[in-house]
């Protein structure tokens, strides 16, 4: 480590703790602040950009400092970016909307946390809009910490609107079945019957004696079923062994890197609707009119966006001088 | 600082820890990554220990009321599995992995042949004209697209000619799938960093609204 790398290091450690012990919280910008910030950021890069045609090539890490930069900034900058709604989200809003109060929708969790800045935010507004629309859930997940993620969601829900804690219910409203190993068998074992793969809940409680349960022997008796997957098991198997053989109605929020596996499924009809990672969410957020965590995080993604649609053009400035110089 | 407080500052330092490695490789990431992998090492071996042997086998078989037999099949078959670890009798294992292979190629046969070769070849039989000019445009996109793609995957007949050409387009078809697909990845990779931008300078530091 030279005495660069060294000052660099003591920096970083004491932002993090200025940052801690002394800045006002929360910080925000003011609009003037945020466009002047927004200017300075797009004049460095144009900088970056000149300095790159006139062959001062810059280090990969400037690459990651400016999309760290892109991403944080709008945290704390006052502006709104218009969240327009793709037709696969509008679908997905819709057949939701089309289901009568007291329509049990089976609401399967395949993830994990690290996917969760992603599925998190669709699942506390689904959890939101299914208590307020009336609609029973049950939770399950075939990724071990998915129904701890579905228990964080509806947490979240009862916290942005404290009335639900009273009115909503365990048991009645809303069942957590847990997780079951098994992948994509414990799918297709569901389409004869639910309770062989989930004999009880997730706190113990036999499936017999659940309210909500009663009358649920298998696919045939859920009105609806909403995915949230960021891999596998997740929306594919969920389409190939509960929707193409038991004729389940179904749609799903998946993360964007596994959203362009969905997408054949949905031309198809085999889905109602998608989701796809953070737009999806927010999206979703807009729909239901629960504005949270994926409609702020939208605004640093299109801006990290910007910015990496930026270095492209300014890589390929790069490729194409390097060529030009080598012939 | 309660346990929560010291959770949050255990977490973020992890957090600082692994981004340092975008700066380069260092021992404090290795020491991050080195701790994260051995305690998901741990969980995984729990989580498959109360969720399978446990819950699968041991309270199905000493069950007072109702013990089953049939978990002992799954039992010996996973027992015969570790038999590769002995030379003379490895040969045993095969047994369960001819189980696995056989029972997972039936039901991949199923799924796969329905909904992703009948399913999927029905949804690119679509009319060219709907009605509207954008849905023509879209459905001929889809025939266009398959119908191309199929072609580049030909290789009984050299690319020449129209075939040829048929071919160079379905190539292209693919290139930009293969760039959608890789923009949704650096939009999910983008989300990842966000969720732990939000708890470091959100739950941590507290500067977030």
């Amino acid at each position: 480590m030279n005495i660069k790398e060294v000052i660099a290091v003591i920096l970083i450690i004491a932002f993090f703790l200025c940052a801690y012990f002394l800045f006002p919280k929360p910080v925000e910008f003011s609009q003037t602040v945020s466009i002047i910030l927004t200017i300075l950021l797009a004049l460095t890069l144009l900088v970056i950009g000149v300095m790159t045609f006139m062959g001062r090539y810059i280090e990969r890490r400037v690459v990651f400092l400016f999309v760290g930069i892109a991403l944080t900034l709008p945290f704390f900058m006052q502006f709104d970016l218009p969240v327009p709604i793709s037709p696969e989200v509008q679908a997905a809003y819709d057949e939701l909307e089309k289901l009568p109060e007291g329509s049990k929708v089976l609401a399967a969790f395949d993830y994990d946390p690290p996917s969760a800045p992603e599925l998190q935010p669709m699942a506390v507004a689904f959890m939101k809009y299914a208590f307020q629309r009336g609609l029973k859930i049950i939770i399950m997940g075939l990724w071990p910490q998915g129904p701890q993620q579905a228990d964080q969601a509806i947490q979240t829900a009862f916290e942005v609107i404290p009335e639900l804690e009273d009115k909503i219910k365990y048991g009645r409203d809303y069942v957590n079945l847990g997780f079951q190993s098994g992948n994509e068998f414990v799918i297709l074992r569901m389409g004869e019957s639910f309770k062989a793969m989930f004999p009880t809940d997730i706190y113990n409680t036999p499936y017999d004696s659940i309210p909500i349960l009663k009358n649920v022997k298998n696919y045939s008796n859920i009105d609806y079923c909403f995915n949230f997957s960021a891999g596998k098991p997740g929306t594919v198997e969920w389409v190939q062994g509960a929707v193409d053989r038991f004729n389940l109605k179904m749609s799903a929020g998946n993360t964007a890197v596994q959203a362009p596996m969905a997408y054949p499924y949905l031309q198809a009809g085999q889905l109602d609707g998608l989701m796809g990672g953070m737009a999806g969410g927010a999206e979703f957020e807009k729909l239901t009119e629960h504005y949270d965590k994926a409609t702020v995080f939208i605004k640093s993604q299109s801006f990290a966006h910007a910015v990496v649609i930026v270095f492209i053009i300014i890589g390929n400035v790069a490729f194409f001088r390097g060529r030009r110089r080598k012939k | 600082m309660d346990w929560t407080t010291f959770g949050v500052w255990l977490a973020a330092v992890f957090t600082l820890g692994i981004i340092s490695f975008l700066y380069r490789d260092n021992i404090f990431y290795k020491l991050c990554e080195a701790i994260f992998v051995g305690i998901s090492a741990g969980y995984w071996l729990i989580t498959f220990f109360w969720d399978n042997l446990y819950s699968k086998f041991y309270s199905q078989v000493t069950d007072p009321v109702d013990p089953q037999w049939t978990p002992w099949i799954g039992f010996v078959l996973g027992a015969l599995m570790l038999t590769r670890l002995f030379e003379k009798i490895g040969w045993l294992s095969r047994w369960p992995l001819a189980f696995i292979i056989g029972a997972t190629a039936g039901v991949y046969m199923m799924f796969y042949f329905v909904s992703n070769a009948m399913l999927q070849v029905s949804a690119t039989i679509l009319p060219i004209y709907t009605g509207s000019i954008s849905g023509a445009i879209s459905n001929l996109f889809i025939i266009v697209g398959t119908f191309c793609g199929l072609i580049y995957f030909f290789f009984s007949k050299e690319h020449k000619g129209a075939f040829g050409g048929a071919a160079k387009i379905g190539i292209w078809f693919l290139m930009a799938t293969f760039g959608a697909s890789f923009g949704y990845t650096v939009m999910s990779r983008m989300s990842l960093m966000l969720g732990r931008l939000d708890f470091l300078f959100g739950q941590w530091l507290g500067l977030i609204k």
